[in-house]
């Protein structure tokens, strides 16, 4: 009996490109609802440097209002502001699959925990811009 | 019994910072990135923002929301450049430089929110 070579029995790896996702549509979206997480990162990196300016001074606040305003940011924000709302609304679409409730020994419907989280966006969503427009 | 990681805490900081910024983010980036900077509303002057953004309640719930967002997407980022750009093999460098930019704008929300309190109370 032969024994096998040190190499014979290798493991099947199949070659897969890195751009495998542009192959199919869902696999294109998959990869955009990751890529929202950049944007989730930068919305906090401007929000940051718009409260620092807030802090600093008058003309510290008017040259951030001067920059926010010039077209590449306004641009790259209009950019962020769908990769957010992309977020939210994959976020709460999945919040069913990822939290199972039961009330009273019945599990709540998807559809349910789905409109909940979508409420919770409304009610949040009007408090910041109801605190932001009456200060 | 398993090996103990940190991966579960981290999908958990992960989930908790998918919520914090699925609520709050769009509608702050809308208001301060697009509708005060184009003037779609009435522009808010230095000392009114200052009075809302330097409110302690409003700093601690910014802080919340920054850093658990910041959490989320070292997360989410980390697993989009391993499994989308199949770059796991470079797994340990891309861990250290993800969560230390997460740590240092932690730290720099930190800073920020506190100078915009302090300037309130000055």
């Amino acid at each position: 009996m032969t024994q096998p070579t040190k190499d014979a029995p290798r493991a099947y790896r199949p070659e897969m490109s890195r751009l495998w996702w542009l192959g199919r549509r869902s696999y294109v979206f998959f990869v955009l609802r990751e890529l929202s997480s950049i944007f989730v990162a930068w919305s906090v990196v401007f929000l940051l440097l718009m409260i620092r300016a807030v802090a600093q001074g008058d003309s510290q606040y008017r040259d951030f209002l001067d920059w926010a305003a010039s077209p590449w940011v306004v641009a790259l924000n209009v950019v962020t502001l769908a990769f957010l709302v992309l977020h939210s609304v994959t976020w709460f679409n999945l919040t069913p699959a990822a939290a199972v409730v039961k009330l009273r020994g019945q599990r709540v419907p998807p559809a349910a925990i789905a409109g909940g989280a979508y409420a919770g966006w409304v009610v949040v969503t009007a408090l910041v811009v109801a605190l932001v427009v009456t200060r | 019994m398993a090996r103990r990681t940190i991966e579960p805490v981290l999908w958990l900081l992960f989930s908790a910072g998918g919520v914090v910024s699925a609520l709050f983010l769009p509608a702050l980036v809308f208001l301060f990135a697009l509708a005060i900077p184009l003037g779609w509303i009435d522009e808010p002057g230095r000392d009114e923002l200052l009075g809302l953004l330097g409110h302690p309640l409003t700093a601690l719930v910014l802080l919340g929301v920054f850093v658990l967002s910041l959490l989320h997407w070292a997360q989410r980022f980390r697993y989009a450049l391993f499994d989308g750009l199949k770059l796991k093999a470079h797994q340990r460098l891309i861990n250290t430089v993800v969560y230390a930019l997460a740590l240092l704008g932690s730290l720099a929300a930190v800073v920020v929110l506190w100078q915009a309190v302090s300037a309130r109370n000055a």
